[in-house]
């Protein structure tokens, strides 16, 4: 067997101004989320004007789940920032069903304390309350982590704000002066790093589940190669640069081994690259195309889209040996799937009618349902708590994301100013759980 | 595998040159001599003019489709073989298109991939880049195996020509780079291609 590259290389960086998403938010008529009040939090720092609004931040999350329908400030009877000066009549008047209240307060010479309570309307109580000591560049991520709390809190399901995502844009597609950037912002589109940019193609951006390395696929050579980032140090290594195609990685969940398509033999086949071996095995065999490899969060099985049976179909495969086995049965293509966290589901690419559209299969059930109405909808990814799926879709000729709720109900559209974006890929979980005060 | 690749020489008329002027057959020196598909070397030598020749009458007769580029006035000479401007046309096609979802070649390309087929059995220093290109639509990866394919199928009509392993490297680039931009049918048929590259 061929010994791997390990080439350890410093990563590319880049100086250049990167252009910010934008967020529009669309949920479906007659469907309401609950009404919440969050307060801007008091600023009691002296002599410093505020950095960050931090409960427009955490609105702003709540608002996107589309579960929440933040209410606005103008309308507010009082601004309380402590538990003591809240008087439930003041919201009850306006319909709200929940409050967040907060404050932020000098600690030491360069960091914030943020106190934060929610608190049930109805039932006239206070439901929690946390306090973060945070340096002040890293205010806004505190908020996120209070909407993450405040959604657990009243959704009973774990927030997804203090993720991120990583996109791939490209600016003057088919023109000499062409870009392609692999990019990783909060998951609000706010914060955009440049991982790594090319003349030539990259692909097939996916996370580690450590939420710190990022494998991709890049032409920087002149053909095809995977490489592994760390996306903090921005060191990297070439991990796969076989004869013919090397793509789609995908992280096994502990996070040792990567399933990835190699053409070597001739033909696309899914191999497990163990990451500290070195080592390679094949894990489908077979004429056609195997492609598109995606773990299920247990790690034994790995589903993959083939054409063996005429057009794509998604198929699973045990990673320790045995019988591959066909999962989507409806319409003549579908591809590039992935496993909901709780493994229940998975989203792919599937042709209805000409269109490809981003559609979810109950693995139970086998029932599939069609969640978006584009006509070039690809990339689905799932966000850690289930919650939403983004995505890759065209508008007008122009590469954008969005983001639909698993249930269909809510969409959102991430538009980038300039370029096309595409190949979103939600991160894992990166925040441990805070310290209750 | 580790492969060496012939020295890049990315000169038409030399390519042209190769091929007509050759009055000799295109039998290498030493091993790894090429194989060909033809078998009508029962003269013991044959010119790639005249194999050009027979292989498009056959495709003639067989109704090459509409849209071909090769039936442009002057294509044949009277002796029913290919002329000189003829070769040149067809060694100047150097995108190949492709059907929706096929990596078949289309009738009126098999001529052009055989004419440069022939061009590398004649000049073994001659190497080419065979790219294979999709449209837009549906998945990215799969696109890239998609491309493969299409590269792959005219790799294999260029060695049954006499081309040699090495003088061809294939590379798939999916729907990555695309030639003309727009989500439209006149575009993606634009788009799902394989570009022949000396």
């Amino acid at each position: 067997m061929k010994k791997l590259l390990l080439i350890l290389l410093a990563g590319l960086w880049s100086s250049q101004a990167i252009a910010i998403l934008t967020i529009r938010i669309t949920t479906e008529a007659g469907i309401e989320g609950l009404p919440v009040a969050v307060v801007p939090f008091a600023w009691e720092v002296p002599g410093r004007s505020p950095d960050q609004d931090v409960a427009a931040v955490v609105g702003a999350d709540l608002e996107r789940s589309g579960r929440f329908k933040p209410l606005p400030v103008e309308d507010m009877l009082a601004r309380p920032s402590r538990g003591s000066e809240v008087d439930y009549a003041d919201w009850r008047a306006i319909n709200a069903e929940n409050l967040v209240i907060g404050r932020i307060e000098p600690y030491g010479d360069s960091e914030y304390q943020v106190t934060f309570e929610l608190f049930d309307i109805g039932k006239q109580e206070r439901i929690t309350g946390y306090q973060f000591q945070t340096k002040r560049r890293d205010l806004r991520a505190t908020a996120h982590h209070i909407a993450d709390i405040v959604y657990e809190k009243l959704t009973g399901q774990r927030g997804a704000f203090s993720t991120r995502i990583a996109y791939i844009t490209s600016v003057n597609e088919g023109a000499s002066n062409h870009r392609v950037t692999l990019t990783v912002a909060d998951a609000d589109g706010y914060g955009p790093q440049t991982i790594i940019d090319s003349a030539e193609p990259l692909m097939s951006p996916a996370w580690a589940p450590d939420g710190r390395r990022i494998a991709y696929v890049s032409f920087e050579k002149k053909r095809p190669s995977i490489w592994v980032q760390e996306i903090f140090t921005g060191r990297r290594k070439q991990i796969a640069s076989f004869k013919g195609i090397n793509g789609a990685p995908a992280w096994s969940p502990d996070g040792l081994k990567l399933a990835l398509t190699l053409s070597k033999e001739g033909n696309p086949d899914i191999y497990v690259l163990d990451l500290e071996r070195g080592s390679l095995r094949p894990l489908t065999r077979h004429y056609a195309i195997d492609t598109e490899p995606a773990w299920s969060p247990d790690g034994r099985y790995v589903i993959f889209t083939s054409d063996r049976g005429g057009g794509p179909q998604i198929y699973r495969v045990p990673v320790d040996g045995g019988k591959e086995e066909r999962l989507t049965f409806e319409g003549s293509y579908n591809a590039r799937a992935s496993y909901s966290p709780d493994g229940g589901m998975i989203t792919m690419v599937t042709r209805q009618e000409g269109a490809y559209r981003i559609g979810v299969l109950e693995l139970a059930s086998g029932q599939m349902r069609v969640l978006t109405d584009g006509s070039l909808d690809e990339s689905p990814s799932f966000a850690p708590n289930g919650s939403m799926i983004i995505y890759a879709t065209k508008i007008a000729g122009k590469g954008e994301l969005a983001a639909v709720s698993t249930d269909g109900r809510v969409k959102q559209r991430l538009a980038l100013q300039e370029g096309d974006v595409r190949e979103p890929v939600w991160s894992p979980y990166t925040r441990k759980k805070a310290q209750r005060n | 595998m580790i492969q060496t690749h012939p020295t890049k020489l990315a000169l038409p008329a030399l390519l042209l040159a190769a091929l007509v002027g050759c009055s000799t057959s295109p039998t290498m020196d030493g091993p790894g001599a090429p194989v060909t598909s033809v078998d009508d070397t029962s003269t013991g030598s044959y010119s790639a003019v005249e194999y050009f020749g027979a292989n498009t009458d056959i495709a003639r007769e067989g109704g090459v489709p509409e849209g071909d580029e090769f039936e442009e006035e002057g294509y044949y000479n009277d002796a029913g073989g290919a002329t000189t401007d003829d070769l040149n046309a067809a060694l100047n096609i150097r995108t190949i298109y492709f059907d929706y979802d096929s990596s078949e070649i289309r009738g009126d390309f098999r001529n052009a991939v055989i004419a440069h087929g022939m061009a590398l059995a004649s000049n073994p220093n001659l190497s080419i880049t065979v790219e294979g290109h999709c449209d837009e639509r549906g998945s990215r990866e799969y696109n890239i195996a998609l491309g493969e394919r299409r590269a792959n199928t005219l790799r294999r009509l260029l060695l049954a020509q006499g081309a040699m392993e090495n003088q061809i490297v294939t590379i798939s680039y999916g729907e990555e780079r695309p030639a003309v931009l727009g989500s439209n049918e006149q575009a993606w048929a634009r788009n799902r291609r394989a570009e022949l590259i000396y």
